[in-house]
């Protein structure tokens, strides 16, 4: 296909054609972009947490007395486990994604204070008997809480429990000792210090950070008495089976109500908690979807509407060119052609624009470099969009017949 | 002339349809997309206490002691000791302390469930300070925070919640483990952004009950959380003096003068207590912002918004480069007719002015169901489970914003296919004929 020609008649409509490569060019940024974000939100709603999502209930039980709570878990408890489907019922003081975090910061030496800057933030969870059975825990390494250091650990006046026993997820291990094996291993707070016992698979913390996912799973699990709890232990955890699991929070909720009528009992499945916590990010993400379909949609009309136009304008022109012997394919060709040019042009400014904006946005906002491949996946979708665009009017101009160029305008 | 050129523009408007509709699609989605945004960005970014946010200030102190290294700025909070000492000096025209906590709520006569809800712990200034406004009965007086009275404000919810929306001054709330007595109902009221509570970005509802500083921090005893803390508190439930802030400091100040007289008062306090060795860093952390200059500071808009505000804005571009395509696309289509009107004695302007008027009222036509979309956007948006979700909906300046976007859009994109038309050479066009 000689394309000179159409270079000629592009010279001749320089800003239509000019203001169609700007058009493609600030697609295909925002589009790489735009899908980019979209990408990077959909992977933190997936983030994993090795828990049995599915099956888990939990139901806040708030406003209780302290001074009971030693007689009132194990009642609540016993009672929870009498609802009908439910394997495993126990307590704790907070759930991944539940926003209700409590922050600690530990380093490896005994003489480390919580001030110290190389100390490692984690979260606390506080849990009771057979909280690794009710949450689904896998333990990698060591063992879970035995019954003496769940029975013994307590909080005296201090926001740490009186144990040395705890064990943390395979992320903080690592984070705290590269490389090493963390069983038996010590962490630090003066004048505390825990022993670590056991090493579970990646929990997410109560809070995550969706730039540092290294960070997301720095949890610590220490075992808690009933007795000993002081208020800190509130969320009854519940585990049966993903179909029975709206059932059983309404039935726990109504149970602790009644066992409890001073306090206020709340039930949540799991995966509720979990869609809560994203509830922001999948709403960003729905939009950016909405903003990529409907962008699309305007420049395709925009090619559509431009190429017609360009085709009504050289109706005569076609009709010399069919009769002096082109085929139907050539006049669709060169429409085709000519918006591949201009594609083409549109999409390499496109690229750099593209690449300029994740620049900026990763200084402005929360942003992460882009791969490579999105830049060449938004070119090929506007190179795609354009032909798809232009087929139609390529089509109307093929269909000018001969006659056209004997007649005049 | 005005009348005939709008009548050759609808005229041409409707010869051809489909170009018609597709550049007012074009520009009706484009402001759609950023008037939704931008309104979004406008009532977030707003000034939520306008008559006030220039008096009312936020002093900070850095009573962090080692002090972190990285640390450049203080805490958006105090500790109990240094708010205290500030309080206590009344250099404010009026000042008060504030911090917040949870705790069960119930009203033991209506028999109704306990709930758990937010407590703020405030000091009396706090009503006025604020312009809270109030339904029934009023705040409480200095004298009961002195005295550590047992009295509450409660919020307009709670009221329906509890007693139904009637009159229930005077009527007992229990709080915790102890009776307060209600002195004041409030009516709707939700600042937004919630700014007198600077630790976070914060869309949310006000607190539903409100009680005096010095008797809530003993009913609530042992619930309140510091922000964060730089030694381990020897007691968690009494933070009174440990080494955690907790408690806001806001102060009004009716002039320029007295501003910079309490700067100065702020930063004699943080030297001093830095040659007392409790404060590692003197003024060089001390700030005292206003209402305005806080919410900048904290970045109070989220940054999905401000994203969403910058999408929007390519988007329109991306619209309006379309619109001056197809306008362009357009007018050089009548360049024939141009030529035999321009050969008849029309001027360059009359041309000039004719296509421009054809570009407004598309325009207007892209504005109207921009506005449209626009409704729609924001319904969208009302229907997002996010905290500021309640404030999307059009004012009437977003409202003639949209239009002055929308004509002013178009008029721009219909500016160099009129100038390009009105060059027609009419000899040139004639001679085509």
């Amino acid at each position: 296909m000689e394309i000179r020609p159409i270079f000629a008649s592009l010279r001749k409509h320089r800003i239509p054609a000019l203001l169609i490569v700007l058009e493609i060019a600030l697609a295909c940024a925002v589009l790489c972009n735009a899908v980019f974000m979209i990408s990077q939100r959909v992977s933190d709603i997936g983030l994993p947490s090795a828990i049995d999502e599915q099956g888990l209930v939990s139901v806040t039980l708030r406003g209780t007395d302290d001074k009971l709570v030693a007689s009132e878990i194990p009642r609540n408890l016993a009672a929870l486990r009498g609802i009908a489907g439910v394997q495993q019922a126990a307590i704790t003081s907070s759930l991944p994604l539940s926003t209700n975090n409590w922050g600690w910061s530990f380093g490896v030496n005994p003489d480390s204070v919580i001030a110290n800057q190389k100390n490692i933030n984690v979260s606390l969870y506080f849990i009771g008997e057979n909280g690794d059975k009710a949450l689904g825990l896998h333990v990698l390494q060591g063992r879970f809480f035995n019954g003496d250091e769940l029975a013994d650990s307590k909080f005296d006046t201090a926001p740490l429990p009186e144990t040395h026993a705890v064990v943390m997820t395979h992320a903080a291990a690592e984070n705290f000792w590269p490389g090493q094996s963390a069983l038996g291993k010590t962490i630090y707070s003066k004048p505390y210090y825990y022993t670590v016992v056991g090493v579970v698979e990646d929990v997410l913390r109560p809070n995550v950070s969706t730039t540092n996912t290294r960070k997301s799973y720095d949890a610590v699990y220490f075992p808690m008495s009933a007795a000993g709890s002081k208020g800190a232990l509130s969320y009854y955890i519940l585990r049966g089976a993903p179909q029975d699991r709206d059932r059983i929070m309404r039935e726990a909720e109504q149970k602790l109500a009644e066992l409890n009528p001073g306090a206020v009992a709340k039930g949540q499945t799991y995966m509720d908690i979990r869609e809560k916590y994203f509830a922001n990010m999948s709403s960003m993400a729905w939009m950016l979807v909405l903003v990529c379909v409907v962008m699309l949609a305007v420049t395709a009309f925009g090619i559509v509407g431009l190429t017609s136009f360009w085709v009504g304008q050289r109706r005569r022109q076609i009709g010399i060119r069919r009769a002096v012997g082109a085929t139907r394919g050539h006049i669709m060709q060169y429409f085709q052609t000519e918006n591949f040019l201009l594609s083409t042009a549109g999409v390499a400014l496109g690229m750099v624009l593209a690449f300029g904006i994740n620049i900026y946005l990763m200084q402005h906002y929360e942003m992460s470099r882009m791969p490579w491949y999105y830049l060449p996946g938004g070119a090929l979708a506007l190179w795609l969009l354009g032909q798809a665009s232009v087929f139609g009017p390529a089509q109307k101009a093929a269909s000018v017949p001969p006659v056209v160029a004997t007649r005049s305008v | 002339m005005f009348g005939y050129y709008l009548d050759l523009a609808l005229r041409s408007l409707k010869r051809n349809k489909v170009l018609t509709a597709l550049m007012v699609i074009a520009i009706a989605v484009g402001i759609g997309a950023s008037m939704t945004t931008l309104t979004v960005v406008h009532l977030l970014s707003g000034d939520p206490i306008p008559d006030k946010s220039g008096v009312l200030y936020f002093p900070q102190v850095d009573p962090e002691n080692p002090p972190r290294a990285d640390h450049t700025e203080p805490y958006p909070a105090m500790d109990y000791r240094s708010a205290m000492d500030l309080w206590n000096a009344h250099r404010a025209d009026r000042q008060a302390l504030v911090t917040s906590s949870s705790t069960k709520v119930r009203a033991s006569d209506t028999g109704k469930p306990p709930l758990i809800l937010s407590l703020l712990s405030t000091t009396a200034d706090f009503f006025p300070m604020f312009e809270v406004p109030f339904q029934y009965g009023s705040g409480w007086s200095a004298e009961d925070d002195a005295r550590h009275s047992h009295v509450a404000v409660i919020s307009h919810d709670l009221n329906n919640k509890l007693f139904g929306g009637a009159n229930s001054v005077g009527r007992s709330l229990r709080v915790r483990d102890t009776d307060v007595r209600i002195v004041g109902v409030l009516k709707p009221w939700r600042p937004t952004p919630l700014f007198y509570d600077p630790w976070s970005q914060n869309f949310s509802k006000t607190e539903d009950v409100f009680a005096p500083f010095t008797s809530s921090l003993e009913i609530n005893d042992g619930n309140f959380q510091p922000y964060t803390c730089w030694h381990v508190p020897d007691d968690t439930r009494h933070l009174q003096n440990a080494d955690c802030v907790w408690v806001w400091l806001w102060a009004e100040l009716d002039s320029p003068a007295k501003a910079r007289a309490y700067a100065s008062f702020l930063a004699d306090y943080a030297e001093q207590q830095k040659t007392m060795a409790r404060f590692a860093t003197g003024k060089d952390h001390v700030r005292l912002r206003n209402v305005m200059t806080l919410l900048t500071a904290r970045g109070m808009v989220p940054d999905d918004v401000r994203l969403q505000a910058w999408l929007a804005f390519a988007f329109l571009v991306i619209c309006l480069f379309n619109a001056v395509g197809l306008l362009l696309a357009k007018f050089l289509r009548r360049s024939g007719e141009i030529g035999v009107r321009r050969a008849l004695g029309a001027s360059q302007r009359a041309i000039f002015s004719q296509c421009l008027v054809e570009a407004g009222v598309i325009g207007l036509l892209g504005g109207f169901f921009g506005w449209l979309l626009t409704l729609l956007g924001l319904w969208l948006v009302r229907q997002q489970p996010v905290d500021y979700a309640h404030l999307a909906h059009v004012d009437t300046a977003m409202f003639f914003a949209t239009f002055a976007t929308a004509v002013a859009a178009s008029l721009l994109a219909g500016l160099i296919p009129a100038l390009r038309a009105s060059r027609v050479a009419p000899g040139w066009q004639l001679k085509a004929l």
